[in-house]
């Protein structure tokens, strides 16, 4: 017996010789929100799947709340939007989430208020068919917000959406972890994360090449902190040459430091006085620190 | 489990009803019966048969071509179009085993099925009763072919799981259905009757014939209608056969029910193996 709500360990999935999830292990705990982040292929919704007993692994254990994958238990408790929502189009969006209400053995008139929720409650009388792509993906979170769920699985879940939506959807990612479900939620941009979640997982061709809260990513990185700096017009060489930089521009500097280096640099800059008209920093943006994780497991493969 | 069973059930009977299958089944089912009963019976009168079993005789024959292309038109989609469409994988996230929802489906299409025939088949007996023309006799026919006509369905909507969960595109499995009409409805019967035309004294015509007809549903329930109705003369062909039987011919029933429990059985081994 563990206490995880999910637990992979060692798990493979081979297609024909094709590795889509190599060897993959984590860990995650009740109440934590956790973004499992990959390029187009890594091998999330393969992941998803493995994780909820669709496909077979090949290799290696997964535990659902303590239980098999696919088992009655680990479907109890968990609860699952894929990452191409699709419903009968003849139903209406009140059809719809009643019909996932009773086969989750919930009361319907407390799954229907999760319509207003996800901002559905005007079309919830209009036939499914009718709603557009992110109408449909609001109605399959609902879905997957039915009854309490203690693991929250999200493949994509704002994709498609507009970005007050994207809000609305980890504002409901957010309640639901502070009343203790765990989320794991896929995503290809690390750049809308930003203190929406605990921990990010980064899969790259089916390897798991990180695994951490995003400010020590950020550092285990160690991507340099880019100065640029303007310069009095005739001044770039002599500008250079004082701040020992090789980078030149026309009329600016730019100069590579870390974090530590950084008030130090700085304070260089202005002590050359009026050679410099102003210096823009630029830390590593977040798809920065991504592609650095992403790029570094391609080029070991 | 049984809410869960009656859930599946309902949402199919509503879509059923939204995208106007039932209706269309329905009338279909009452325009061909209404034809043949007001069409095909002027002669028959005349035989002082009442004239509610010579419609019921016909109808059994209609029945047999109509009903398992109901079915099957109803069940070819029920697992590889969501499997297509992709709702099979909310659905089977969910604490709801594949038995209990191929129960559900199963349950929803036979109840469609159901309403269609009762209403179909009801509304011509209801005229001809109006009509005067009916009996008591008449009309427990009336409910005999309705309630095997039900038990053919369901053989045909078990066969249509099975085939639903072979393939993966639900275009392959409306052809594997319309197929399975054509060789089941149409083909098997022509080679049976060839056969026996071909040499009508042989073993074939003694011992394999009759056992052929139980192996087939749609042989099973007409052969099953047709004696129960002591129709032969009325109809000919392979009726008359009836008196010749080995076996008890209520023993067709059985039969069918058989087909029943081994395609559903069947269909719920498959679909287990589906990734959704
Ligand atoms: N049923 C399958 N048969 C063969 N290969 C498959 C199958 N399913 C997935 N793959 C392959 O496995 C790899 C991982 O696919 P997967 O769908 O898990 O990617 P993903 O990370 O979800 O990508 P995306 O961001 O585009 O959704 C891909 O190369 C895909 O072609
Ligand atoms: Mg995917």
């Amino acid at each position: 017996m563990n206490t995880s709500s999910l637990l992979v360990e060692n798990t493979s999935k081979n297609f024909a010789g094709f590795k889509a999830v190599d060897d993959v292990t984590f860990d995650l705990n009740a109440g934590e929100r956790v973004a499992l982040l990959g390029h187009n292929g890594a091998g999330k919704t393969t992941l998803f799947k493995m994780i909820l007993g669709f496909l077979r692994r090949d290799g290696g254990r997964i535990s659902v709340l303590g239980a098999e994958p696919g088992s009655h238990a680990a479907r109890s408790g968990a609860s699952y939007l894929p990452e191409a929502v699709a419903f009968p189009g003849a139903l209406t969006g009140k059809e719809v989430l009643t019909f996932y209400a009773r086969l989750k053995g919930e009361k319907p008139a407390l799954a229907l208020p999760l319509l207003e929720r996800v901002g559905l409650a005007d079309a919830a009388g209009r036939k499914v068919s009718t709603y557009s792509k992110g109408m449909r993906q609001r109605l399959g979170l609902a879905q997957a917000l039915i009854g309490q769920p203690k693991l929250v699985l999200l493949d994509e879940p704002t994709t498609g959406l507009d970005p007050i939506s994207r809000q609305n959807v980890y504002e409901l990612i957010g309640e639901i972890a502070a009343k203790g479900a765990t989320v794991l939620l896929s995503s290809h941009a690390l750049t809308e994360l930003e203190a929406k979640t605990d921990r990010i997982l980064i899969l790259s061709k089916g390897c798991l090449v990180a695994d951490d809260q995003l400010n020590q990513l950020r550092e285990q990185a160690g991507l340099p902190i880019r100065l640029k700096i303007w310069t009095k017009p005739d001044a770039v060489q002599e500008v250079a040459n004082q701040l020992g930089s090789t980078r030149m521009n026309g009329r600016s500097v730019e100069l590579d430091c870390t974090l530590d280096e950084k008030i130090q640099a700085l304070s260089a800059i202005s002590s050359l006085g009026n050679l410099v008209e102003d210096v823009d920093v630029h830390a590593p943006s977040l798809d920065d620190v991504y592609r650095h994780f992403s790029n570094t497991a391609q080029k070991e493969a | 489990m049984f809410s869960r069973i009656l859930t599946v059930a309902g949402q199919e009977i509503r879509i059923g009803i939204r995208n106007r299958w039932i209706l269309l089944a329905t009338l279909i089912l009452a325009v061909f019966s209404l034809a043949l009963a007001l069409l095909g019976s002027a002669p028959a009168g005349t035989l002082g048969v009442d004239r509610l079993t010579i419609t019921v005789a016909s109808l059994a024959s209609l029945s047999v071509y109509l009903v398992p292309l109901i079915a099957l038109l109803l069940a070819f989609d029920a697992i590889c179009g969501e499997v297509e469409k992709g709702t099979l994988l909310m659905t089977f996230s969910c604490p709801i085993s594949r038995t209990e929802f191929l129960i559900g489906k199963a349950l929803g299409h036979t109840l469609v099925l159901t309403f269609a025939l009762v209403i179909g088949y009801g509304l011509t007996a209801g005229l001809l009763v109006g009509m005067g023309a009916g009996s008591t006799a008449g009309l427990t026919d009336f409910a005999r072919l309705i309630a095997t006509s039900i038990l053919l369905g369901v053989c045909f909507l078990a066969l249509g799981y099975v085939l639903s969960s072979l393939t993966r595109q639900s275009g392959t499995a409306a052809a594997a259905a319309i197929a399975a009409w054509l060789v089941l409805v149409v083909l098997y019967d022509l080679a049976l009757l060839g056969a026996l035309v071909a040499n009508p004294s042989g073993v074939f015509a003694s011992s394999v014939f009759p056992y052929a007809v139980l192996l087939n549903p749609a042989d099973a329930f007409r052969l099953f209608n047709l004696t129960a109705l002591g129709a032969s003369e009325l109809v000919g062909g392979m009726a008359g056969v009836s008196e010749t039987l080995p076996f008890d011919p209520r023993f067709a029933l059985v039969s069918l029910i058989v087909f029943v429990a081994v395609a559903l059985s069947a269909s719920a081994v498959l679909i287990r193996r589906i990734t959704p």
